[in-house]
């Protein structure tokens, strides 16, 4: 049966790809790289891996979305039509494909149980995460304790991205407030999707939160719930406008939410080193080790959540008050 | 005895679920204009959606499922008609007059 779903998912994802390649209007290029991440979080449902299935559809679908929307606000709708190099590109992009497809072959059956990846080094997690951790989703606790390096230059790495959009934008020049006021009053004039919007921000937080602090006992974390908040937010700016929703929190304050969930994770690593433990490795933050590593969970995955939010937020604010200048 | 009521009740309740999904599906490709098409596609969202979470629900019993199913629905039925409200304003605003003469709207239909 799932054999069957998967290759229906796969299928539509091959159509979706050749026709995101042959749209012209970008704005149709948009709505169906959405729709290749919903039909990719489906994929990686089907695979049953919730996590990734998780924020896929929040930052691929979502999140994503609005920001090439408003990037296609600075930009033109209609791709430039160009016919140099062509059969290049094709004879690059058709071996490339070959050596992707030929390497498929010395690739293990979906679903084998002696495949390398679960011989390795996973049985050792599923074994001993209930001593040393004791929370029930393995993925939570490999991500967040484990593999704390990998995660930590995550969030670096987005907090990178946040600093790299707002210098080559550069969002403070050449606004005039005037503009602001004028320009962008949001949908007020749209009492439908307002007062729906209004009612649903509330539960996309909240839901946002859920996401946050079920995360070791469910599919979720830190970087799920960040997207999600960043959702509600987003919403409220496009509802309200962009002058209220910087009303609400400001620039400055976004960045300050980035630095400071990134900071969070660096301290929590350097606090277990002052306690006499290695860096990140949480065990020393409490008299019992158990106790210390999903205090450490908490607080690292508190620090991605709010870094990941801070930084979705500047960007979408970076995009969309340029487009007013 | 009441299984078996229960599962045919919901099997009813997806086919017929599944049935306005694929009516709608074929009505969005089909119908002659933009705003006649919008109607088909908004059927996916209600009926649809009405008629395939309430099977579940039946699938699923008293459980936590059925109250995350339950969610799920009111937040579709929240934002299906909303986003279909939407878009129709968005294409009045940007000129697209939804008048009779089919032929011409297909013309002008922003893609």
């Amino acid at each position: 049966m799932i054999i069957i779903f998967g290759v229906f998912v796969l299928t539509l994802l091959v159509i979706t790809a050749i026709a995101i390649v042959r749209a012209e209007n970008l704005f149709v290029a948009v709505m169906l790289t959405s729709i290749f991440s919903l039909l990719m979080a489906t994929n990686f449902f089907l695979l049953d891996a919730a996590d990734v299935a998780l924020t896929e559809a929040a930052i691929g679908a979502g999140v994503t979305t609005v920001l090439f929307l408003s990037a296609l606000s600075l930009t033109a709708e209609r791709e430039r039509s160009q016919n140099r190099a062509k059969w290049l590109t094709i004879g690059v992009v058709s071996v490339t494909a070959m050596v992707l497809i030929y390497a498929t072959f010395d690739k293990p059956p979906l679903g084998d149980p002696n495949a390398p990846v679960h011989q390795h080094i996973a049985p050792w997690f599923f074994e001993n995460t209930p001593i040393y951790i004791d929370i029930p989703n393995v993925v939570t606790a490999v991500l967040s304790s484990y593999r704390g390096y990998d995660t930590l230059g995550e969030v670096f790495v987005v907090f990178a991205a946040c600093i790299g959009v707002l210098f080559l934008l550069s969002a403070s020049k050449g606004i005039k407030p005037s503009v602001l006021a004028s320009n962008n009053q949001g949908l007020r004039h749209h009492l439908i999707p307002k007062v729906v919007g209004r009612l649903l921000i509330p539960f996309i937080i909240l839901f946002g939160l859920y996401v946050q602090f079920h995360g070791e006992y469910g599919p979720g974390g830190g970087f799920q719930a960040g997207a999600i908040i960043a959702t509600g937010f987003i919403l409220h700016a496009l509802l309200e406008g962009e002058r209220a929703a910087l009303a609400a929190i400001p620039r400055s304050a976004l960045l300050g939410m980035t630095v400071t969930g990134a900071m969070l994770y660096g301290m929590v690593g350097v606090a277990c080193m002052l306690l006499g433990g290695n860096f990140l490795d949480y065990s020393v933050l409490h008299s019992n080790p158990v106790i210390g590593q999903q205090l450490g969970i908490i607080a690292i995955e508190a620090g991605v959540g709010i870094a990941v939010c801070g930084a979705l937020l500047s960007i979408f604010h970076a995009f969309t008050a340029r487009g007013l200048s | 005895m009441i299984d078996l009521i229960i599962d045919i009740l919901s099997w009813v309740l997806l086919l017929v679920g599944g049935g306005f999904v694929f009516v709608g599906g074929i009505g969005s490709l089909r119908l002659p204009n933009f705003y006649t098409r919008m109607h088909a596609a908004s059927l996916t969202d209600t009926m649809g959606a009405i008629l395939i979470i309430a099977g579940m629900m039946l699938q699923a019993g008293l459980t936590l499922a059925t109250i995350k199913l339950l969610a799920i629905l009111v937040f579709l039925l929240l934002t299906g008609p909303t986003a279909t409200y939407a878009l129709a304003n968005a294409a009045l605003l940007s000129g697209l007059k939804p008048d009779t003469e089919s032929v011409k709207n297909e013309e002008t239909l922003p893609e």
